[in-house]
């Protein structure tokens, strides 16, 4: 019935979530007091990076998928793809786009330990040529979750899924960055 | 008044009919609590929360996700008018129970994400679009009594 609960399992590690301030060893002191930017721990950038390398092979189809779905669930982002011929889910075009995102993502994914350098002229192409509002951001991560969790359903438990979802977050904020 | 076409409703009534509400109720809760921590505020007298693990065993939220899950139903039978279908729990969430609206955003997605992971392909984006809709105009019907 509860495939998730390990309730007779008294050898299972305490996995916790480290969605406080616990073991944060590689973060300093003051940004963890601060906490103000909900930043990864240690082990849920492991996390990430577990899934991520899990998902590689079929990162392109989640990357169209997910643009392909934020155009259909959420049309007013496609007032950012009038310069195309066809922004309609499943198009080339938007397919295509899918996957160049998804391929930043990954990127992103490398650089997970100094996000807001990393992403530094990425953030300032948005910032400056795209201005692509960052509430989108957070739709089209939801997109991508949903993909994330059609093709990896045993993979993407909560705890994958917190983890993915804060480093999408954080990924957003640097991109935003350069904004004002 | 929300306009839905003949295929939305098929698709909406065909999601809840395949629906689990036991398995999907709970599921949906207890990823609510664990990707949003901050919506523990309101499981105060509901046992022990301490991490994931805890939170996935947890039967009272297990039963407390059921009862969610069922208070769709409202809006699934009364499809042309969940405004006023959903107008008195509104009000419940606002006086009562003190739950910021934009809670319901939060367990819609992670209903969202629940069912996706439970039909897999069959979670079409046709399919993903009706169920949007679905769940915005609930959520909306939620909010809206508050003052």
């Amino acid at each position: 019935m509860n495939d998730d609960c390990n309730d007779g399992d008294d050898d299972a590690v305490d996995d916790d979530d480290d969605d406080d301030d616990d073991d944060d060893d590689d973060d300093d002191d003051e940004s963890n007091y601060l906490n103000v930017n909900m930043s990864l721990s240690s082990k849920q950038k492991a996390t990430v990076k577990d899934f991520f390398s899990k998902m590689s092979t079929r990162s392109d189809d989640i990357g169209a998928e997910a643009l392909s779905r934020l155009v259909a669930v959420f049309p007013q982002t496609k007032s950012y793809f009038s310069h195309w011929k066809d922004a309609s889910p499943g198009s080339a075009p938007v397919r295509k786009h899918g996957i160049t995102i998804m391929g930043g993502v990954y990127d992103a994914v490398g650089k997970i330990d100094d996000l807001k350098g990393g992403l530094l002229s990425l953030s300032e192409l948005h910032a400056f040529m795209l201005r692509v509002d960052p509430v989108n951001f957070k739709l089209l991560a939801h997109c991508m979750l949903v993909c994330m969790s059609m093709i990896f359903p045993e993979e993407f438990t909560p705890q994958v899924h917190v983890a993915v979802d804060k480093f999408l977050a954080q990924l957003a904020l640097a991109l935003a960055e350069k904004y004002r | 008044m929300v306009e839905w076409t003949d295929s939305e409703r098929a698709i909406i009534n065909s999601i809840f009919s395949n629906l689990d509400y036991e398995e999907i109720g709970r599921k949906s809760l207890c990823r609510c609590l664990i990707v949003y921590p901050w919506t523990q505020r309101y499981f105060g007298g509901f046992g022990n929360l301490y991490n994931a693990e805890t939170i996935l065993c947890n039967p009272l939220i297990a039963a407390h996700g059921t009862k969610i899950l069922h208070g769709l139903d409202r809006a699934l039978k009364n499809m042309d008018d969940i405004k006023n279908t959903y107008a008195e729990l509104s009000l419940l969430h606002s006086d009562k129970l003190h739950v910021d609206p934009d809670n319901f955003r939060l367990l819609a997605d992670c209903l969202t994400v629940v069912i996706a992971a439970k039909m897999g392909p069959a979670f079409t984006v046709d399919t993903q679009v009706a169920w949007q809709k679905f769940l915005s105009v609930v959520v909306s019907a939620l909010g809206r009594q508050y003052h």
